[in-house]
């Protein structure tokens, strides 16, 4: 089974990365980009073939390495 | 008196942690990560700067669940000191034994200068040597040091007096330009300068030679 993680930083947290990529768009003339945030998408290859128990697993990984929740926020998806 | 530095794939400062330690009076071990104990006897864990595991995921991030992480934890539980400098600063806040976060820089670019720092505490033992009045020059070079925490765990940083270092004028973005703190016990220190880049006169500065001393005259009498 394929998990998908997306990992993105908490409404609030300022992302000055984001905020590069929206400055280098509107120099590039793409005008009207208000806001850019920027996360990261990591994906899973389980040997576990029960959605619930895989979503619960992704989670308990999200929770221990893969999301750092102090600024992250993170979003599991089966694929 | 006894330090180990701990070492990980990709740590660059260890050496000069171990150099500053000993010229301060220590004996030192260098500890690879996947060790699961420390050396008996040590007063002073030392996490350094460097790029452990290439600073995949996050800076420090998998440094921090590494093996010999659980026994830095133990030391630090029972009232031992760590200091962790860059690199170790970013592996103590990712193991949560100190809190916030160090992200990228605001202005984007890596810092490698150096730079003036207030001692905003001298009430602790890494910075009872320091003059509080004077500020020191201290190198820095880092892209993630822009030190991000709630405005709840600021405000008990403040009030707890635990922010040990400020750069002197805003360098990368960081609240209240907190440069280092201090854990809620003051026996362990997270800062991003590079104390042990300015303890040796032939490389020019030498006001972070105060640091490795006040440590080691106070620090591990415990």
């Amino acid at each position: 089974m394929k998990a998908r993680v997306h990992i993105m930083l908490k409404t609030g947290v300022l992302d000055p990365q984001g905020e590069a990529v929206r400055h280098a768009l509107g120099s590039l003339g793409f005008d009207g980009v208000e806001a850019v945030r920027q996360g990261k998408v990591i994906e899973l290859e389980l040997a576990e073939t029960d959605p619930e128990t895989a979503k619960a697993d992704v989670a308990k990984m999200c929770e221990a390495l893969l999301a750092n929740t102090v600024i992250e926020s993170y979003r599991v998806e089966l694929a | 008196m006894k330090a180990a530095v701990l070492v990980f794939p990709g740590s660059n400062c260890d050496r000069d942690l171990s150099v500053s330690f000993e010229r301060a009076g220590f004996d030192v071990d260098m500890v690879w990560h996947k060790e699961t104990d420390l050396p008996r006897g040590v007063d002073i864990v030392g996490v350094p700067g460097g790029f452990s595991y290439g600073d995949y995921l996050r800076s420090g991030a998998i440094a921090a669940r590494s093996p010999i992480i659980g026994a830095l934890r133990a030391h630090v539980t029972k009232g031992g000191y760590a200091i962790g400098i860059c690199n170790g600063f970013q592996v103590l806040t990712e193991t949560g034994l100190l809190p916030g976060v160090l992200m990228r820089n605001a202005g984007l670019k890596f810092i490698c200068k150096p730079a003036a720092l207030d001692v905003a505490t001298t009430a602790s033992a890494f910075t009872e040597r320091f003059d509080a009045d004077t500020p020191v020059t201290i190198p820095v070079a880092h892209h993630d040091g822009n030190y991000v925490v709630t405005d709840d765990v600021l405000a008990e940083l403040q009030d707890q007096d635990r922010i040990a270092f400020r750069y002197h004028e805003d360098l990368n973005g960081s609240v209240d330009r907190i440069a280092g703190v201090l854990s809620k016990n003051r026996k362990v220190l997270g800062m991003m300068p590079h104390p042990e880049r300015a303890a040796d006169p032939a490389l020019g500065l030498s006001d972070g030679t105060a640091l490795f001393n006040s440590i080691a005259s106070v620090g591990v009498s415990a």
